[in-house]
């Protein structure tokens, strides 16, 4: 599960034509190319490359200016990490079964020696619809009382202390998941208990006698970004607990892949066929399309930046004339109304002072219909072309 | 989003083209705006890549940066970038007109009148999208705090002084632009599609080529189908023909294009440096195909923005737009003055009183913008009544009242015939504007039958004043239905006038609406205030920190760091 | 790592231990002598106490400002609405009528409720100067800020202080010295209807709650928490407090079986009297329509409520509660119905009208703040919607909903809730430096859903 494919789900979680691609894996890129509604993604190089060398000059001397980093954000009061501290374990093994398999035991290790030790591209997995997903985090940093924090590491810049909100917030999303699959581990480890979620915390708290309860995975990340316009990192602990409890529903409602599948038409398949060289499809387009059409999807705008099926999508919600197609915000007046011909049939038929109709979407539509005509009324020429003769 | 707005779109979808949502033009645009296409470099913060600039349509200048991660390139860019705005900016601060403003006398404490200067006009900036707004304000943000030799001897890449300076009037541009209806930073996509609906999203019509295409699509093209071609079609060498609004470049263009390009010019810098025969003209040669390249991604968007200029040009200014318009000369005006009295540039965060003030305006000049547009336009005001927050209606009765006070004043009540739903109460307070353009103030007195016999108010949502203390919400918003009891066409309300009818016992002529006006009224103020006036910073109180800091020093912030590692 | 220090909660004054029997009337007196204590004797310029529904905030206020009045110190009081204020200035001087209360008022016409002119000690004005020397003056926050060039007062108490912006606090903080700030953190956060992203994260955003930013500039005041709702029954506190303060839980001041609703007519099976027969037994019902897309005022859920209503007043719901050894009867005064939208309220008003109901409180969430009735009717915020909005999914709109009854809290909604829910988009952005406020109103939707559907009559009207 990559961070599109997250950040798709999040955007969209309703879309059973989503789940069902992503839960099994299908190329949506390569589908949508197919299909001749190709997405427009892509990152710049220029982007990439900068990217990687922050990174790089985040992790450079053995991650030492990372943890002091953390360490100062943590503000706890605890010793700073003197020279030579912190422990960075190898994770090289081969396979992602092998890689995450070493980083458990890695995990393990750092623990128990009770040191700061940071862990370069962990492998952690996590079970997705029913197979493990392999997820790699920037980093991971293991406490010296035990604890673990997930480190993300991003190229956008933190200007006077903030930074762009929606990309925080994927970052945050993103985190979650990974804290998520770092508790499996956790929990594999045993001791300190975990522990999380806002009702089982409470609940803890409820239970006055007994010592804090301690949790493994902190539920704080920490944000490490280039600082204003340099290069020089600058990190912010961000609280993932609402993103944690919201993945963590959204996941175990993933199960329901199979019953999607299940309803299928028999034998419905998205492979494309591609020619030996694996470059081209061969298969039809139409049928390629009844593939797809076979799966509902729940279109919305906001697909067109996080999934690369939205162009697709989105020209079949339009020659549906599904209202959606206009922003989700639009239906919320519309009562049962779906499509865009229903609604202006509606307010079309019949003047505003007829008697109502009993459905107040109807009375509602008419009555902005009436308003809107009576104002334009005013200025005739603006219900024909505007004069725009000189920008061409 | 309201009702009407969601039919003008579902409108558009029908016809293939954008919908009105205005009857007239909102924005002020000046006879001579500076438009500003900026591109940047991909994963760089604010490191420009290159832009067109000036107020000439025909003949905008090229900046580029050949090597965006060369700082000395960055830093003459931006140099040239202020010659060429700078002296556009400053070109209106001496044409000034005198106004008489109310100031706080420092010895006796007392409110007296002075002569100010006020800018007769002000510059307009104009960036194709709202992403472009936001990247002025970085820019400033970047520039303000650069030191010039003269500052500081020491510093490595001294800034020639129109840079700290451009940062400051960027600066203020850029934070100007957060008051709602302000003119001085305006983005092309938010204003069209204030005017306009089109048949897509809000979404999708951030991409200018896009909302261009339903607003003004070729002949014979369903907008639909225009918006697709703007934002995918490619030419032979894989380039947008309608590249993004910037200032983010299509990864595409950048991949393909721009870093081969980049490389050519990097390689013959390293030769020309070294005297490699021939080098020179390579240099020369890569460099003009870089700037052809960023140009070819820039002049797309440069002709888009002006075609939105022509279009918003064909609605005729709202009666109330130049009011507003010359409270952005005031923010120029006072910009300049600040600027001109040495003060330093603007901090890098404000203080709890200034972020207090600056709430406080924008909320009073949102309130201003949402009544001047409805009182100037028949087609906002329309989603204001289906709102419930005004309704018009035909004027068939008129009974002559007077108040019961020492001196009696006239309060006549007005019987008005509409089918408007306005949520009332007992009391409401209610606006309109006479014929002659005076405001007249009134209140809600109960609902009368057809044949002008008053009727008790039934209406228990007496307690309706206190929402509009602060504590009202979006729970009212695009309500379509009236208090109970009122159902049924054929409605008359009655209304108490309350004001604007002269000082005399009898309302001056013409002040009293007659049977058969058309009249509307709105639930809303037409000159909301400003809240009240915050302390000083110096008397910042102790909830919220206390004082700022005064040990800070009062001179610039540290410029940001410029180490070495800022160099990839 | 989580987010509240389960350490410090312990150590709260009210918690109450597993151990021993919980004693409410000792564990809220103890938490208001605490709050008094360090109002009156504490060095801190400042105290918080944080009140969930039906805590005794209006009580505590009332006796706070008259020991502070009678410690002889000048007291001004804070509150948001003028509604608030008229409410505050009427218990004060019914609570004590000797005592000199001034009540500050804007220059409207008809600025503040009459029912004040019929208390001798009560002085009312415009002018801060016609008041001066009394030992009280109450007014709202708006009014207060315009006042400039006056001796600050020794104290002040600001009411609902969670509903207050932090720039309305910064408008007045000057005028007194000390203050003890009062307040539900559940209910409905104030807003702004322009951006202020730009201060976001700032200890001093204006736009965020008074409280949020008093206490970050002044993390050490003490912050104290009422323990015990005496108005929500023990059917409603645990979920109310779960749903809505997980990380400061409170009980109920009475016990399972102290409140009962009971009919004097049997039902007659139709989905309206099988839900009151449900909301009698257990405290909640959750009248369930048929799922469909709907506008707001959908005419089915809208005849719902208002035949649920009706039912209730046919049927003779009597209420047995501490209050009194005899049953009483549940009249339209001490029923509400509560809604998201004035559109709604507008239409369940026109409903029980045309039922011939008269008497009932209908408002919307926002109105219902501070309210408190026998049984209350909720049209759920999100029945009938094609989506979940942020307004509505907000969780103190859900709270204040959740939380205005004494016996028992009917739902009517449409099917399919829990399924929008799940197709709600989670890409909220998220802001650097901003506390993360709990619950969510996500969470809190589906936690409340989760319980309602226990009780749920379903029905075809």
């Amino acid at each position: 599960m990559d961070a599109r494919a997250l950040a798709a789900l999040a955007a969209n979680p309703g879309c059973r034509r989503r789940a069902l691609l992503d839960g099994a894996g299908v190329d949506k890129g390569a589908l949508a190319q197919a299909l001749g509604a190709p997405a427009n993604f892509g990152q710049s190089q220029f982007a990439h490359q900068r990217g990687n060398s922050f990174e790089a000059r985040v992790k450079a001397d053995g991650g030492a200016d990372l943890v002091r980093l953390l360490h100062e954000r943590l503000r706890d009061g605890s010793e700073p990490p003197g020279p030579g501290a912190v422990a960075t374990p190898d994770l090289t093994a081969s396979g992602p079964q092998g890689r995450t398999a070493r980083t458990a035991l890695a995990l393990r290790e750092a623990t128990e020696a009770g040191r700061w030790a940071l862990l370069d591209h962990p492998m952690v997995s996590l079970d997705v619809a029913g197979s493990p997903a392999f997820l790699e985090p920037d980093a991971v940093v293991v406490h010296p009382d035990g604890t673990w924090t997930v480190i993300e590491i991003k190229s956008f810049p933190m200007v006077d202390g903030s930074a762009d909100p929606a990309k925080v917030g994927a970052a945050a999303r993103q985190s979650a998941v990974y804290t998520l699959a770092l508790e499996r581990v956790a929990s594999m480890i045993g001791e300190p208990e975990e522990g999380g979620d806002a009702a089982e915390a409470a609940e803890a708290a409820n239970r006055a006698d007994r010592a804090p309860v301690r949790v493994r995975v902190r539920h704080q990340v920490l944000l490490v970004c280039p600082k204003d316009f340099s290069n020089l990192p600058t990190a912010e602990l961000v609280d993932v607990r609402k993103q944690l409890a919201v993945t963590r529903r959204q996941l175990d409602r993933l199960t329901r892949i199979e019953e999607i599948a299940a309803a299928l038409p028999e034998g419905t398949t998205f492979d494309l066929r591609l020619t030996d060289d694996g470059r081209l499809p061969t298969r039809p387009v139409e049928e390629l399309t009844a593939a797809v059409d076979a799966v509902d999807a729940a279109y919305a705008p906001e697909c067109l930046s996080t999934c690369e099926l939205a162009a697709h999508c989105r020209t079949r919600s339009r020659a549906a004339g599904q209202v959606e197609a206009l922003g989700r915000g639009v239906r919320g007046e519309l009562g049962g109304f779906t499509t865009v011909d229903a609604v202006l049939t509606a307010a079309m038929n019949g003047p505003a002072d007829e008697a109502p109709t009993g459905d107040p979407a109807v009375d509602a539509l008419r009555r902005a219909a009436a308003l809107r005509a009576e104002a334009l009324a005013s200025r005739p020429e603006l219900a024909s072309r505007p004069e725009a003769a000189a920008c061409r | 989003m309201s009702l009407i707005t969601t039919l003008a779109r579902m409108e558009a979808v029908r016809e293939g083209r954008a919908q009105p949502l205005t009857t007239v033009r909102h924005r002020h645009l000046s006879e001579r705006p500076l438009a500003f296409v900026p591109l940047t470099t991909a994963g760089e913060t604010g490191a420009p890549l290159g832009a067109l600039v000036g107020t000439d349509r025909d003949a905008p200048r090229l900046l580029i940066v050949a090597q965006p991660r060369d700082r000395d390139l960055r830093f003459a860019f931006l140099a040239e970038l202020a010659e060429e705005i700078q002296p556009y900016l400053d070109s209106y601060g001496d044409e000034v007109e005198l106004e008489e403003r109310k100031e706080t006398d420092p010895e006796t404490g007392k409110k007296v009148p002075v002569q100010v200067e006020l800018c007769q006009d002000a510059p307009q900036l104009l960036v194709p999208s709202t992403a472009g707004v936001a990247f002025v304000r970085l820019l400033g943000r970047s520039m303000r705090f650069r030191r010039t030799a003269e500052q500081d001897p020491e510093t490595p890449f001294p800034a020639p002084a129109r840079v700290p300076l451009l940062g400051r009037w960027l600066t203020h541009y850029g934070e100007r632009a957060r008051v709602p209806g302000s003119c001085l930073l305006l983005s092309l996509t938010e204003s069209l599609s204030r005017h306009w609906a089109t048949g897509q999203s809000n979404l999708e019509d951030q991409h200018l080529g896009s909302l261009l295409a339903w607003i003004d699509p070729p002949e014979g093209v369903p907008g639909a189908e225009a918006a697709l071609r703007a934002e995918s079609e490619r030419d032979e060498d894989g380039r947008l023909r309608c590249p993004p609004a910037g200032p983010a470049t299509d990864p595409a263009f950048d991949n393909k294009l721009l870093a081969p390009a980049m490389s050519r010019y990097d390689a013959a810098r390293t030769e020309a440096s070294q005297g490699v025969a021939g080098g020179s003209a390579r240099l020369r040669l890569a460099e003009a195909e870089l700037r052809g390249l960023i140009e070819s991604q820039l002049r797309p968007t440069w002709d888009a923005l002006w075609r939105g200029v022509d279009l918003l040009r064909t609605l005729p200014e709202g009666a109330r737009v130049a009011d507003r318009w010359k409270r952005d000369r005031w923010s120029y005006t006072g910009h300049r003055d600040r600027v001109r009295a040495g003060e330093p540039p603007q901090p890098k965060l404000d203080d709890a009183v200034t972020a207090a003030q600056k709430l406080a305006a924008r909320e009073t000049a949102q309130a201003q913008l949402d009544a001047h547009e409805a009182l100037d336009d028949p087609l906002v005001m329309a989603g204001r009544r289906l709102a419930g927050e005004a309704f018009a209606g035909e004027v068939i009765d008129v009974e002559m009242a007077w108040s019961d006070a020492k001196v009696p004043r006239p309060r006549p009540l007005v019987t008005i015939r509409t089918e408007d739903r306005p949520h009332l109460a007992e009391r409401v307070k209610l606006h309109r504007v006479t014929a002659d353009g005076r405001a007249q103030s009134g209140e809600f007195a109960g609902h009368a039958d057809l044949d002008g016999a008053d009727e008790a108010d039934g209406s228990d949502e007496a307690d309706e004043a206190d929402v509009a203390e602060g504590q009202g919400d979006a729970e009212g918003q695009g309500d379509a239905d009236g208090p109970a009891g009122a159902d049924g066409p054929g409605r008359a309300l009655v209304v108490r006038l309350t004001g604007g009818m002269g000082r005399g016992k009898q309302p001056e002529p013409g002040t009293v609406p007659e049977k058969g006006d058309r009249v509307c009224w709105t639930l809303f103020e037409h000159a909301p205030r400003g809240g009240p006036e915050l302390p000083d910073a110096e008397s910042t109180p102790w909830t919220h920190g206390g004082p700022p800091d005064t040990a800070a020093p009062a001179q610039s912030p540290q410029p940001d760091p410029m180490t070495e590692e800022d160099y990839l | 790592m989580i987010g509240a220090d389960p350490a410090a909660a312990a150590a709260h004054p009210g918690r109450a231990r597993a151990a021993e029997p919980f004693d409410p009337s000792a564990a809220a007196a103890r938490a208001t002598e605490a709050i008094l204590h360090d109002t009156l004797h504490g060095a801190d310029r400042g105290v918080v106490v944080d009140s969930p529904p039906g805590a005794g905030k209006s009580t505590l206020v009332v006796r706070a400002a008259r020991e502070l009045a009678a410690a002889g110190r000048r007291l001004m009081v804070v509150a948001q609405t003028n509604a608030q204020v008229d409410d505050l200035v009427d218990r004060l001087a019914t609570a004590d009528p000797d005592l000199p209360v001034g009540r500050l008022h804007s220059s409207d016409p008809h600025p503040y409720d009459p029912v004040l002119d019929g208390h001798e000690s009560v002085r009312a004005s415009a002018k801060i100067a016609d008041l001066a020397g009394l030992d009280i003056v109450v007014s709202t926050a708006a009014k207060w800020a315009h006042i400039r060039h006056v001796e600050p007062w020794r104290h002040a108490i600001v009411d609902e202080a969670y509903q207050m912006r932090s720039d309305a606090l910064l408008a007045v903080a000057g005028l007194f010295e000390r203050a003890l700030f009062v307040g539900d953190p559940g209910q409905l956060d104030p807003f702004s209807v322009v951006g202020a992203d730009q201060w976001a994260g700032l200890s001093y955003d204006p736009s965020a709650s008074a409280v949020t930013t008093l206490l970050a500039h002044n993390p050490r005041l003490p912050q104290h928490r009422l323990p015990v709702s005496w108005r929500l029954p023990a059917s409603a506190a645990p979920l109310v407090s779960h749903a809505f303060y997980p990380y400061t839980p409170f009980r109920s001041g009475t016990g399972h079986g102290e409140r009962r609703l009971s009919f004097g007519v049997a039902s007659d099976g139709s989905g309206p009297d099988r839900v009151l027969d449900e909301a009698a037994a257990s405290g909640w019902g959750l009248l369930e329509l048929p799922a469909r897309r709907t506008p707001r005022t959908d005419p089915e859920a809208v005849a719902a409520v208002a035949q649920v209503v009706r039912r209730l007043l046919d049927r003779g719901a009597v209420a047995v509660s501490e209050r009194s050894d005899e049953p009483q009867p549940v009249a339209a005064d001490r029923i509400a119905v509560g809604t998201a939208h004035r559109d709604q309220a507008a239409a369940v008003r026109a409903a029980l009208a045309g039922l011939g109901v008269s008497g009932v409180t209908v408002d919307t969430a926002n109105r219902l703040q501070g309210r408190e009735f026998d049984v209350t009717v909720v049209l759920h915020p999100l029945s009938g919607r094609p989506d979940a909005t942020a307004f509505h999914l907000e969780t103190g709109r859900l709270c204040v909903l959740a939380s205005r009854h004494r016996q028992a809290c009917v739902v009517v909604c449409r099917a399919g809730v829990a399924e929008l829910l799940d197709e709600h988009p989670s890409t909220e952005p998220v802001q650097l430096g901003v506390t993360v406020k709990f619950p969510d109103g996500w969470e809190a939707n589906h936690a409340v859903l989760a319980h309602l559907s226990e009780h749920r009559v379903a029905w075809r009207p």
